[in-house]
């Protein structure tokens, strides 16, 4: 570490030196000090903005008119169902004809991004065209809570599937379905 | 004669990088802004997508508990929008008052009662039981600041205001798809949703 004293080497000789006055600090407890200051400022300034989810909507427009319906091939088409306390069902097409499910199935990596990425894949094979993935829909239940919600539009953003609506009306048969048998 | 060497001195010269050291850490001092507690304290939920909010030309829209909180970004902004909601709701604000609402955090309350919230200290808001912002069809206040806020920041600013929606995790998905709605009758259709961080191991 730094010395405090380098002016006075042996002081055994016959004469009498004046000690020089030694001008010099130790500032390496200083700069430690500084830096380490430094170190938190930087981290606390960046890390306190916070994360965000871009969230696209289609337009809702009041003339009904002006809202024209899409036939989109049923192949394609992967409905979640968001039920309350964690439940989610899925199923592929259309309800009363369904190439596979409705089943329960969970959220994260074992559960509904597995699922995703193979029907994804599959879809692909079945166009023939990669332009025309997979396409899923959401419906958030009523009892269905936020996190549910920034959950399932998690995964789609892990799993790369580009489009996907947000609907909110239930057939009868959704609901019953969601409310267990 | 022997000869001695001379011992090193192992130090250094510290004082330049001790200047920059302090000049950096002025720096971050000054730039770093305190954080003052939210009027309504909301658990966010997480997401693995990383786009950091915009810093400024910013509203947010804070759900927790059933109500509905307003914070807008921009002392001008905050300024110019409460003069237009005045004039709406036929309240006149003074000076100090105005100034006092550019300085404060998101607030909860009908514009009835804006002016006690705002005679009250920085620290007895977050404390006060702020009822939420009117929402239902009959009295639809939050539109009517999301409005006059979009106004206040095309003329200050001369950009479209960002629409930031930050909801508690365990409130229902009813409240945010009202809020949802609301912005989308004002022709909204892209905003942000606030959330935590996670890796994708979940």
């Amino acid at each position: 570490m730094a010395e405090l004293n380098t002016g006075d080497g042996g002081g055994k000789g016959g004469k009498v030196r004046s000690k020089k006055a030694n001008s010099k600090v130790d500032l390496t407890a200083m700069v430690d000090l500084a830096f380490l200051l430094i170190t938190f400022f930087m981290l606390t300034t960046t890390l306190s903005k916070p994360q965000s989810m871009d969230l696209g909507l289609p337009d809702k427009d009041e003339d009904p008119s002006k809202n024209k319906d899409m036939k989109v091939d049923e192949n394609r088409t992967l409905t979640v169902l968001v039920g309350e306390n964690n439940k989610m069902i899925y199923y592929m097409g259309l309800l009363a004809t369904p190439i596979a499910g409705p089943k329960d199935i969970s959220y994260g990596k074992e559960g509904i991004r597995k699922e995703l990425f193979s029907r994804k894949k599959s879809v692909v094979e079945y166009t023939g065209n990669k332009d025309k993935g997979i396409i899923v829909i959401i419906k958030p239940s009523k009892k269905s809570n936020y996190r549910n919600l920034v959950d399932i539009l998690d995964e789609m953003a892990i799993t790369g599937v580009s489009t996907y609506a947000i609907v909110n009306e239930y057939t009868p048969e959704e609901t019953k379905l969601l409310e267990g048998k | 004669m022997a000869i001695k060497m001379k011992k090193k001195a192992g130090s250094t010269d510290m004082t330049a990088m001790c200047d920059v050291a302090f000049l950096l850490l002025s720096f971050f001092v000054m730039t770093a802004t305190a954080k003052i507690p939210e009027a309504l304290p909301v658990d966010t939920p997480s997401s693995t997508v990383q786009t950091k909010l915009p810093e400024s030309d910013l509203a947010t829209i804070t759900i927790g508990k059933g109500k509905v909180f307003f914070d807008l970004k921009g002392r001008d902004i905050r300024k110019k929008t409460l003069e237009l909601m005045g004039q709406k709701y036929g309240i006149a604000f003074s000076e100090s008052e105005a100034q006092e609402f550019a300085l404060m955090e998101g607030f909860g309350v009908p514009i009835e009662s804006l002016k006690q919230i705002l005679d009250m200290r920085a620290v007895d808001r977050s404390k006060a039981d702020q009822p939420g912002i009117p929402k239902d069809s009959l009295d639809n206040q939050l539109k009517e600041w999301i409005y006059n806020a979009r106004i206040a920041n095309i003329e200050i600013a001369d950009k479209e205001l960002q629409i930031a929606i930050k909801g508690d995790a365990k409130e229902e998905y009813q409240a945010v798809r009202r809020v949802m709605d609301i912005l989308q009758d004002q022709k909204i259709n892209n905003f942000n949703l606030v959330t935590g961080l996670r890796t994708e191991d979940f």
